[in-house]
């Protein structure tokens, strides 16, 4: 509990919006269903009418109540995005720890695939893939988006997570370890693993985040089973019911306005990780100005030493950012093999 | 040149990657999807039927293996087929319709917000702290907007309150007709603006974001604080040492973002009618037309690895530190 207080007085204002804002959205997500006013998917003779005391988010072109369905829908997606983020870290991890820790042709087998799957668009594979089970039995329910979009979304972890691993494994901690005769799988799931707790819960917001975004979008053209109210089958169902021409605000904007801000929340929470961890980016708002310069002490951790692979610190802080798992992989995937070589 | 030839190596495995998933998910659906599609089309010519079960992997195909050299061979010819809901149009030439629309739109509005995201991120990184920089915040809030969303809001405003811009479609079929006119051009034009200000405004916040970060932090080395020290001016200091260096990793990002912009303009485009490729996947899907739907999948991976080999290539030239790790290696 200490430890929790501590850090979270360390961390930026940003993420502390992040982390409220979250906090209202799961609290939402789990007391929301229980109070709906009204069942979301029951049609009234009150039709497209505006908010009012008796439907405060006004109701469908249908008559049905739109705060009952923000209520399950908030639920619904969280639900989603968070068995993705579960599902895709997992496999992320498994790739990512087994490409380092077996080395040679395995490592080299394994992280082509990732990289591959990293430049095949997801989007448009996505659409494919649901195109051909929407409307089946096959397609209904929330399983096969939950299945499709995990099974796109780990190579970003997967990277990082490869980079991290390589350099734990070079560390005197685990020579000893293996020393010692403990067994391989041990070794990865009591040494390797517990040691980039950090990073994995990193990757784990940066897939919720694509999991919300790509589950709306998908959601939104139709592709997902529109008979479960989630945010994005809201925002379908509002375009297919003109919502825009005939005026009814009320129908399209909860929805629309709670992605947005459920991606702010994830958005800044992982801006504050950065500003954690890159004493850079955290220092930028106080240093020192002399003749209207900015002016910053000598950095005794230089940042760019996570470069090269050494320094738990300086890589951890590195691969915490978050460009790092978007395109800073690609800068250090050669230093990092190199450091994973010396060994 | 090593460097490359591994790139170009590496981009052709993740081509084949590409064409083998296309070939396999067909195959690899629950048999109620693949009879969906069949059911889709009952009224078909034999002919056509024939090519639908090959991509389908139904019927008598002999072994999974020749199914896979026919394809292979249908691919490298460039022939997709007819596309089903428009047969017998084929493939080919609905996506070549579609292409230049997406193109010219997209392609304009990333290059729109790559620029002025970076300026913007400049100027942050340059006076973090400053008002510019204050600002981010909310444009994470715009950044986390999804794209179909906003683009409703600019529809519901300028689309059907103000009536200042036409809501849907590339241009106005009636009244105009296409060549090289002023009046046509300016029609599309009229068309482009909603669904490209919905590009720049949601994506501008990514690069200013990046920028300002690498500027921060390029803002903090040893090079830069050397040329205030020498007394060179802001201006200087701030153009050539560090946004030149801190353009980098951005141009890298702007290689990676083709491919994502494309995915986003997906959706911009199913909002505003638009005919591009990505009105063209979601009513392929949506009519089952797997003919349709697989070329444009595969002609999107291209353009995307094709747009990643590219900025390889550059980054090679501009970037002495990329070709000193090629040296070391």
């Amino acid at each position: 509990m200490r430890a929790l207080a501590r850090l979270w007085r360390r961390l930026p204002g940003t993420a502390k919006a992040g982390v409220v804002l979250l906090g209202v959205f799961l609290l939402i997500a789990i007391i929301g269903p229980e109070v709906t006013p009204d069942n979301p998917s029951v049609t009234t003779p009150l039709q497209a009418a505006a908010p009012s005391g008796a439907h405060l988010f006004g109701t469908t072109q249908t008559g049905q109540d739109v705060l009952s369905q923000f209520l399950v829908g908030v639920r619904l997606t969280l639900e989603l995005a968070f068995w993705v983020g579960v599902i895709a870290t997992a496999l992320a991890v498994i790739v990512g720890v087994t490409a380092a820790y077996a080395g040679g042709l395995v490592d080299e087998f394994l992280s082509l695939l990732t990289n591959v799957f990293l430049v095949i668009p997801a989007l448009p594979l996505l659409i494919v893939l649901l195109g051909f089970l929407n409307g089946t039995s096959a397609g209904q329910g929330q399983l096969p988006v939950i299945f499709v979009l995990s099974l796109l979304g780990w190579p970003w972890g997967a990277r990082v997570i490869r980079a991290q691993a390589l350099s734990i494994r070079s560390r005197d901690f685990i020579a000893a370890t293996r020393e010692t005769g403990e067994r391989g799988w041990r070794i990865i799931g009591f040494d390797v693993i517990p040691n980039m707790v950090s990073l994995i819960a990193a990757s784990f917001v940066n897939t919720v985040l694509y999991a919300v975004g790509a589950s709306v979008a998908l959601a939104f053209i139709g592709l997902t089973d529109p008979n479960q109210w989630s945010l994005g089958t809201m925002l379908y169902w509002a375009q297919l019911g003109n919502a825009l021409q005939i005026g009814a605000w009320w129908w399209y904007v909860p929805p629309g306005l709670a992605v947005a801000l459920l991606g702010t929340a994830l958005v800044l929470l992982n801006t504050g990780i950065d500003e954690l961890s890159n004493p850079r980016l955290r220092d930028a708002r106080s240093a020192t100005k002399i003749a209207s310069r900015r002016v910053w002490t000598t950095d005794p951790t230089p940042v760019l030493g996570a470069l090269d692979g050494h320094g738990r610190l300086a890589g951890l802080a590195r691969s915490f950012s978050r460009k790092s798992l978007i395109d800073g992989a690609a800068a250090d995937t050669g230093n990092a093999e190199k450091a994973g070589k010396l060994t | 040149m090593r460097f490359l030839l591994r790139r170009l190596a590496f981009y052709l495995v993740a081509f084949w990657v590409a064409i083998t998933l296309n070939f396999f998910i067909p195959r690899a659906m629950p048999g109620s999807a693949v009879d969906a599609v069949l059911a889709k089309f009952p009224q078909l010519q034999p002919a056509a039927r024939k090519a639908l079960e090959a991509t389908l992997g139904t019927g008598d195909q002999g072994s999974l293996w020749s199914q896979y050299l026919t394809y292979l061979n249908h691919l490298f010819h460039l022939d997709f087929g007819a596309s089903l809901s428009n047969y017998p149009t084929p493939v080919t030439s609905i996506v070549a319709n579609g292409v230049y629309w997406t193109i010219g739109l997209v392609g304009v509005a990333t290059v729109i917000a790559f620029i002025v995201g970076t300026g913007l991120g400049i100027l942050a990184g340059w006076r973090a702290g400053g008002k510019l920089d204050r600002s981010l915040p909310g444009m994470m809030f715009l950044q986390a907007t999804p794209y179909f969303f906003l683009a409703l809001l600019l529809i519901q405003v300028f689309g059907i309150t103000l009536h200042v811009f036409p809501v849907a479609g590339a241009y106005d079929g009636i009244n105009y007709t296409p060549g090289w006119t002023w009046p046509y051009i300016a029609n599309v034009a009229d068309h482009a603006f909603l669904p490209a200000l919905t590009i720049v405004v949601t994506s501008v916040a990514g690069w200013m974001l990046q920028m300002r970060n690498v500027m921060v932090t390029t803002i903090g080395e040893d090079y830069v604080m050397a040329a205030q020290a020498k007394g060179l001016s802001d201006r200087r200091v701030v153009y050539t040492y560090a946004a030149r260096n801190a353009l980098l990793p951005q141009l890298q990002g702007f290689g990676l973002a083709i491919g994502f912009v494309i995915s986003g303009a997906l959706v911009m485009e199913i909002v505003f009618s638009y005919p591009g490729i990505g009105y063209l996947l979601l009513n392929a899907a949506a009519s089952k037309d797997t003919p349709l739907m697989q070329a444009i999948f595969l002609l999107i991976t291209v353009a995307v690895l094709v747009a990643n080999l590219l900025v390889d290539i550059v980054l090679v030239f501009i970037d002495p530190r990329v070709r000193a790790r090629e040296v070391a290696r």
